[in-house]
């Protein structure tokens, strides 16, 4: 999956409130956090981990694999360009409300290089049992435990309680893939898909998509020709048009990125759409018998 | 953040795009000195909003008189939402042909898009319905920027002759409005060419980008107000996103797409959400206020909290919540849902505290609040 037990991880932002917080929950988990980025702490020690200049000079130390992004919005694009030029093959960006000028200069930048990014405004990945990288209750064992069943959601909170959801439900899952709210993200839904309907390890899949844009509508397309069994909710049916609902891409413009052209993508593709969340698990067990 | 044409067309003049010569106007009087000023003109109603032609916002005025008259008609008027209160009185044009030209931020190939066509004047979805053969795209590395090769390259299917190479220029300084201004779009519809041949932007609209906005202060504050509620404008003021709806079962949940979902659930299950009101994120803190302005809003019949937390703590969230339900005590049912990051801690809180219990399905708790609220 995204990020596999033994990858290292550069924390950018490690020292900030937030970037401690979550890599001690990260390290209790058994993420390989490797060091952290502070040019104005460089050289000192933080949580036990090293603090460097720039992501380059971790590299150049002991090497990283993942870098994931504690870092404010006006900062995101020296972040993310540092951790490509320094080499890095995937980063998870968690930050929101990033100038989506930046966004796309840094996309651009990673695509070029080979690097996936993950977000912006994700809220991380989870390899069930192995690593998680974000924030991300990947340490509550009622809302993630090891199984088969993976989740992709462009929602960190609805796409908690649908890992929990399968839990109840006496699954567990392979891998949770937070992909962002903002309009403009590194990894779609369907770049997400293709990359657990290819691991070995996901029996079957849950899609949290929710209204804007039509990432859910090109899933459907390569969801259709897939055999792993997938289930879908899409956030937003009582969503008025015109509004941004709390997430950056999440809205209704005219008749674009409605929740009927969603809905009827998947059920064309044979992906059932629930009508609550709190189906995922019973319906997802269902459909793996 | 949108802004109005008399608003965005400093932008376009800023990057040497001709417009023509024009004043503001707030009063009919004021629209009569500048057509004065001016000669024959177009009155133009300013609203952050397109077909305002369709709408009757637009007249022809070939004398101060006609201009006080066309003024006096479209001030006051209501297009789509909005009020027309300013008027941009503007030199007519010598219209030999009319082009639409446009950079927009793409979300397929999460890059710029520039967009141009020779049927300029109509709604560019039309266009592209009845004639996509007159619409040319060239999706833009963010990185390089454009070149007057690249984009003469884009236009050669059109067949513009001499026209090309001004054409080009225009959308190479239209894209640069686009870049310096944290631009989501910039669009000119109509771009006319004049009898003499020169190339004059006849309307503009300008989508600052919200994210980006931070970092245009001055520009920002030339951005068309935001249309909000009371509520709205006092969330915002309060770092919470608040939308005022029509129904009568109050939503305090956190997260986008759970808020979204609660929205879902309880118009599933017969009810009508009041509003959406995400604290999660940086504002998972701000229990009072958002409590504070569920009760304010007077439709309001019943209350359902839900939490799921992952970066969110939901222990820190009902905190906030029982503390500010102990100080305001509101005559108003509520309903729990509490999962994810700090459960045990916050339902006990709201047990021991409050003297409720939390439903341990989402699906009961909405259902509670929407049978409450009836």
């Amino acid at each position: 999956m995204i990020v596999r037990k033994g990858e290292r991880v550069l924390v950018q932002g490690l020292t900030g409130k937030q970037g401690t917080f979550w890599s001690e929950r990260m390290m209790e988990y058994g993420t390989d956090i490797m060091g952290g980025v502070n040019p104005r702490k460089a050289g000192t020690e933080h949580i036990g981990l090293p603090v460097y200049a720039t992501a380059k000079d971790a590299m150049a130390d002991k090497g990283f694999e993942v870098a994931v992004m504690f870092i404010p919005p006006l900062g995101a694009k020296a972040a993310a360009l540092d951790a490509i030029d320094a080499g890095v093959k995937k980063i998870v960006c968690l930050t929101e409300h990033i100038p989506v000028q930046d966004v796309m200069y840094f996309l651009a930048a990673a695509d070029e290089a080979g690097c996936q990014v993950i977000g912006p405004n994700t809220t991380g990945v989870v390899t069930t049992g192995e690593s998680f990288v974000g924030f991300m209750p990947a340490f509550n064992q009622r809302i993630m435990r090891p199984g088969r069943i993976g989740v992709i959601s462009r929602s960190g909170s609805l796409g908690t309680f649908i890992c929990m959801k399968v839990v109840e439900a006496g699954m567990g899952t392979s891998a949770f893939i937070g992909i962002g709210g903002d309009p403009i993200i590194g990894t779609t839904t369907l770049a997400a898909l293709q990359q657990l309907d290819a691991d070995e390890g996901t029996d079957g899949i849950v899609i949290v998509g929710e209204i804007g844009g039509t990432m859910e509508e090109e899933a459907a397309e390569y969801a259709a020709a897939m055999k792993k069994p997938m289930v879908s909710f899409i956030a937003g049916a009582a969503s008025p048009e015109g509004k941004k609902m709390g997430h950056a891409g999440a809205i209704v413009v005219g008749d674009k990125g409605t929740y009927a052209s969603k809905k009827s993508a998947f059920e064309a593709a044979g992906v059932a759409v629930m009508d609550s969340p709190s189906q995922a698990g019973d319906l997802m067990r269902e459909r793996m018998a | 953040m949108d802004f109005e044409e008399y608003a965005a067309k400093p932008l376009l003049v800023a990057a040497g795009i001709a417009v023509p010569e024009s004043g503001l106007a707030s009063t009919a009087s004021d629209a009569a000195a500048q057509a004065a000023r001016i000669g024959p003109c177009v009155v133009k109603a300013q609203v952050p909003t397109g077909k305002r032609g369709k709408a009757g916002g637009i007249k022809l005025a070939n004398s101060p008189e006609e201009a006080e008259a066309a003024a006096g008609r479209i001030l006051g008027m209501t297009i789509g939402v909005h009020t027309v209160e300013k008027v941009l009185v503007e030199a007519q044009a010598d219209i030999a042909a009319e082009y639409y030209a446009a950079v927009m931020t793409d979300q397929a190939s999460k890059g710029p898009l520039v967009m141009f066509s020779t049927e300029g004047g109509m709604d560019i979805e039309e266009v592209a319905a009845d004639h996509p053969d007159k619409i040319v795209r060239m999706a833009v590395d963010i990185r390089a920027g454009v070149t007057a090769d690249a984009l003469v390259a884009m236009l050669a299917p059109l067949g513009l002759g001499d026209r090309a190479a001004p054409v080009a220029d225009m959308l190479a300084k239209l894209y640069q409005v686009y870049a310096e201004n944290d631009g989501e779009l910039v669009e000119v519809n109509p771009l006319v060419v004049t009898g003499g041949g020169d190339l004059i932007a006849l309307d503009c609209k300008f989508t600052l980008e919200d994210s980006g906005a931070v970092r245009q202060p001055e520009l920002r504050e030339k951005a068309a107000a935001e249309r909000l509620t009371d509520l709205e404008a006092r969330a915002a003021k309060s770092g919470l996103k608040y939308i005022d709806l029509d129904g009568s079962v109050g939503i305090l949940a956190n997260g986008a797409g759970l808020t979204m979902t609660t929205m879902d659930m309880v118009r599933f299950y017969g009810g009508a959400p009041a509003n959406f009101l995400e604290i999660g994120g940086e504002a998972y803190t701000l229990g009072k206020p958002a409590l504070e302005l569920v009760m304010a809003n007077p439709k309001i019949k019943s209350l359902l909290v839900n939490f799921c937390g992952a970066f969110a703590r939901t222990d820190v969230m009902a905190e906030g919540i029982v503390a500010a339900w102990e100080e305001l005590k509101p005559d108003l049912p509520v309903f729990f849902s509490i999962h994810g990051t700090g459960e045990e801690e916050a339902i006990a809180l709201v047990r021991d505290r409050l003297g409720m219990e939390p439903y341990d399905k989402m699906d009961e708790a909405v259902i509670a609040a929407v049978e409450a609220a009836k």
